[in-house]
């Protein structure tokens, strides 16, 4: 008996050394994959990062000098993260309250919820790029149906994606439209709220605030939290809604070979994976865009880091 | 208080209407335009004063619209059947294995998961392009997929661990080995699971924008719809009936597969966030 404390018998050795392979055996896609899809391109970005490199000459070691350009020169940055970050606030805040507000107006639809349910929640199946691009149409300046019924009304027709200052608020329009992931999340962490809370609450005199405020919140705290961690890790991904209708309200013919700057109009809707793809794809400047693209690899950590240290329903507690 | 309750009915129904009015119009307004003829549709006209049909043919005779419906297709369902075939194993493993390493795993797939597709994109861009040459294909956006997607593993393992370990023990005593096991008992069980991670990843590359941007771009013949999209406008002088009826052909796919689906996609859409 003494013996298997200081050393396991070969037989559970050999048990041992079989589940081992065996869970290798079973990880083995998802560990080569990150190997090669990962691991390998992470480290070659570092690398292209000190080089200077067009995808032509051979790659020549320049130190620093990417880096400095990336952070300290290059005029398309500071747009690039004000715009992002602006989107981060602004976008995923409007998208949580928006959801939220749906998800409980959902809840509380007695007659046709099933209909209503489908239509709020149809839109967030359109694809990104058909999505954008009916909403540049309907928020085309002056003839789109938007500014038509606005002008019907007497009321001012902005310039929508024309307009440096209106373009990012389109977008978050056009997010808006698609809430229904936020919406079914919403729906189902209000449904779990016990009904005898909202009976106890109204007992205590209680008002519709009262009950928010006091029964609603503290339970689906956790699913606000996620919507907001989400929304967050998103938008700092957010590139085609951005891409799609800047290059389609510029009115410029896109078509292959053509090579159309992203941001317009006035760089407002210029987000920092959109100028990795401009400085790699279109200016051929590996280098910087390996050091761009570093610079997102950071914040983007920064970001699930702090995520899982709060533990926002995503990584559960080990089981 | 049966007036009061009336009352709160009419205020929630109103509400309910004013906002189906927002998620339907979109929708209504490009399809009223699609059908409208080319000069009314520059016009801002809401209704269409003539009902043309043929523009839809018309899109479907556009040189390579029908390609990009073949290669979305070709992405989609190939990209889909990979996925779910190397995502459930790897799922399975971290659900169910006890090894040293598991939470970091964990942690690692969540990572790869939250990370934005343009960090990395520059050298496995020159892996395909230069080594591989495959650029002007879809395949480095398909080969990718047969290597247990991150996204796809975590929404596995998740619906995996809600599977009450006592049909996997008694397998096990039976004489079951475990990919047995996996592939009589588990998978069976799983079967909404996995429609849900099969729906989420078709969607994601029919969507998909950004892979075809990088990889097909420079070849028309492998571009996607979602890609193609983009172009349509433009070829078409600024007609925007027919882009809005491409627009419309793109999403109907869908939203097809959205009505035929409805129970799987919303149980993989809760499973991502409140059962976590």
């Amino acid at each position: 008996m003494v013996s298997t404390a200081l050393a396991p018998p070969p037989g559970l050795r050999r048990k041992r050394n079989r589940e081992r392979l065996r869970t290798l055996g079973f990880l083995s896609p998802w560990l080569a994959g990150f190997c090669v899809f990962f691991g390998y391109p992470l480290i070659a970005t570092v690398y292209f990062s000190f080089m200077h490199y067009n995808q032509i000459q051979e790659p020549d070691f320049v130190g620093l000098r990417n880096w400095t350009y990336v952070l300290t020169q290059m005029p398309l940055l500071g747009p690039a993260l004000g715009n992002t970050l602006w989107l981060v606030v602004v976008m995923v805040s409007l998208r949580v309250v928006f959801g939220l507000g749906i998800g409980m107006l959902v809840t509380r639809i007695r007659t046709g919820a099933g209909f209503f349910r489908t239509a709020f929640y149809l839109p967030y199946l359109a694809p990104p790029v058909a999505a954008t691009v009916a909403f540049v149409f309907l928020l085309n300046p002056g003839t789109g149906p938007v500014d038509e019924i606005l002008g019907a009304v007497g009321l001012p027709a902005p310039s929508w994606f024309n307009d440096p200052g209106w373009a990012k608020p389109s977008l978050v329009l056009l997010s808006l439209w698609g809430i229904g992931d936020l919406m079914v999340i919403f729906m189902a962490a209000l449904l779990d709220v016990p009904k005898e809370q909202y009976e106890a609450a109204e007992l205590d005199g209680a008002g519709a605030w009262g009950k928010f405020r006091y029964v609603t919140w503290p339970s689906i705290t956790p699913v606000v939290l996620f919507a907001v961690v989400t929304g967050v890790v998103q938008t700092m991904q957010y590139y085609t809604q951005a891409l799609v209708a800047g290059k389609l309200a510029s009115g410029v013919s896109v078509g292959p070979g053509t090579v159309i700057q992203p941001g317009y109009p006035d760089h407002s809707t210029l987000t920092v994976p959109q100028l990795v793809y401009s400085l790699g794809f279109q200016n051929f400047n590996t280098g910087a865009a390996c050091a761009l693209s570093l610079v997102l690899f950071a914040l983007a950590m920064a970001v699930t880091t702090l995520l899982m240290r709060r533990r926002a329903g995503l990584l559960p507690a080990e089981d | 208080m049966r007036r009061s309750r009336t009352l709160h009915w009419i205020a929630v129904h109103a509400v309910a209407v004013a906002a189906a009015l927002f998620f339907v119009l979109p929708f209504l307004f490009v399809f009223l335009t699609s059908v409208m003829g080319d000069e009314q549709a520059m016009s801002g006209e809401l209704w269409p004063t003539a009902w043309h049909w043929s523009n839809y043919a018309t899109v479907f005779r556009t040189p390579g619209f029908l390609d990009w419906w073949r290669n979305s297709l070709l992405y989609a369902g190939l990209g889909t059947l990979f996925t779910v075939c190397s995502a459930v194993p790897v799922a399975y493993a971290l659900a169910r294995f006890r090894f040293r390493g598991r939470r970091t795993a964990m942690i690692l797939v969540v990572s790869t998961m939250m990370l934005p597709p343009q960090v990395i994109v520059i050298p496995m861009y020159l892996v395909w392009a230069q080594q591989l040459h495959l650029s002007g294909t879809l395949w480095p956006l398909i080969i990718p997929m047969a290597f247990g997607d991150a996204y796809s593993v975590f929404l596995l393992r998740q619906f995996l661990l809600t599977i009450p370990r006592e049909y996997t023990e008694s397998a096990r005593v039976d004489g079951c080995g475990e990919l047995r096991t996996l592939l009589r008992i588990i998978v069976p069980m799983a079967r909404p699971g996995i429609a849900a991670v099969a729906l989420f990843q078709f969607f994601f590359c029919w969507n998909d924008y950004f892979g075809p941007q990088i990889y097909a771009a420079q070849n028309p013949a492998s571009w996607t719809l979602s890609y193609g999209l983009e172009s349509f406008k433009s070829a078409h002088n600024v007609n925007w009936n027919l882009t809005m009826a491409a627009t419309l052909l793109v999403m109907a796919p869908v939203i097809v597969v959205f009505f035929f689906a409805q129970k799987a996609f919303v149980e993989g859409v809760t499973l991502t966030g409140v059962k976590g």
